[in-house]
């Protein structure tokens, strides 16, 4: 059971609550990029929304959020269904090998969205 | 930790009551939003990159496969939402009995598919 040492908290009640953080600022982020898309927003608009201090802040929080959700959940998902018991060693060898390009893709996205916010 | 304890969860043998299809669901739109969380922060990218970027995108959206993407995206985001809320709601101690799981699943379910047909219908 080589399960926990890959969890993003080392332990169930961090992760846990990790989870609803990050799910309640996505959430709130969510539904402020909805509204301003739904309102029809142009290009000078777009620009400037994300030109403020507070939007950068919040959507660098947002993408760390992300980080760390996906994190939690796709180490939920994969410790569920690629294991030993169901596939033998065979699926410690893939549950491994996947969380490390799921954290590697997910470290990008942090470096991404700085580069996207302060990057110009 | 005991290794070794019986395993009883063959979930082919079993009919998957409303709530285990609230849970799957939840899994799969969260799996779903992973793969799309590249594309997001692609859209982000190309968006703020310059007013051409930003039309450009635009008018990538308007094609009939990418609309189908932003609605199939677009609902799996709404269902994984809706059914964070009520983890959210469960946490706080309400609906926690069988009946109350029950009821959560299908208000989780029927406003997520009203949700998603809106979105459809505005997005066409």
């Amino acid at each position: 059971m080589v399960t926990a040492v890959t969890s993003l908290g080392r332990s169930g009640l961090s992760d846990w609550l990790l989870q609803r953080v990050s799910a309640v600022v996505l959430l709130a982020y969510f539904i402020l990029i909805g509204w301003v898309v739904a309102s029809g927003i142009d290009y000078v608009g777009w620009q400037a929304l994300f030109a403020t201090a507070w939007m950068r802040v919040f959507t660098l929080l947002a993408v760390l959020s992300l980080a760390a959700h996906a994190w939690i959940g796709m180490w939920s998902v994969l410790t569920d269904y690629l294991t030993e018991r169901l596939m033998g060693t065979k699926g410690n060898v893939l549950r491994i090998g996947l969380q490390l390009c799921i954290s590697l893709l997910l470290f990008i996205y942090v470096i991404w969205g700085v580069q996207i916010l302060w990057g110009n | 930790m005991k290794d070794n304890r019986p395993v009883n969860l063959d979930i082919g043998s079993m009919r998957l009551p409303i709530t285990a299809w609230a849970s799957i669901s939840h899994r799969i739109s969260g799996v779903v939003l992973f793969a799309a969380s590249f594309g997001m922060l692609w859209a982000l990218d190309i968006s703020l990159a310059s007013a051409e970027g930003f039309a450009r995108l635009g008018e990538l959206l308007g094609s009939v496969p990418a609309k189908v993407a932003l609605w199939a995206v677009g609902t799996a985001l709404i269902y994984h939402s809706l059914a964070g809320i009520k983890h959210l709601v469960m946490d706080f101690g309400i609906g926690e009995s069988m009946e109350g799981g029950i009821l959560g699943s299908r208000l989780v379910i029927a406003a997520s598919v009203i949700i998603s047909v809106l979105l459809g219908v505005s997005l066409w």
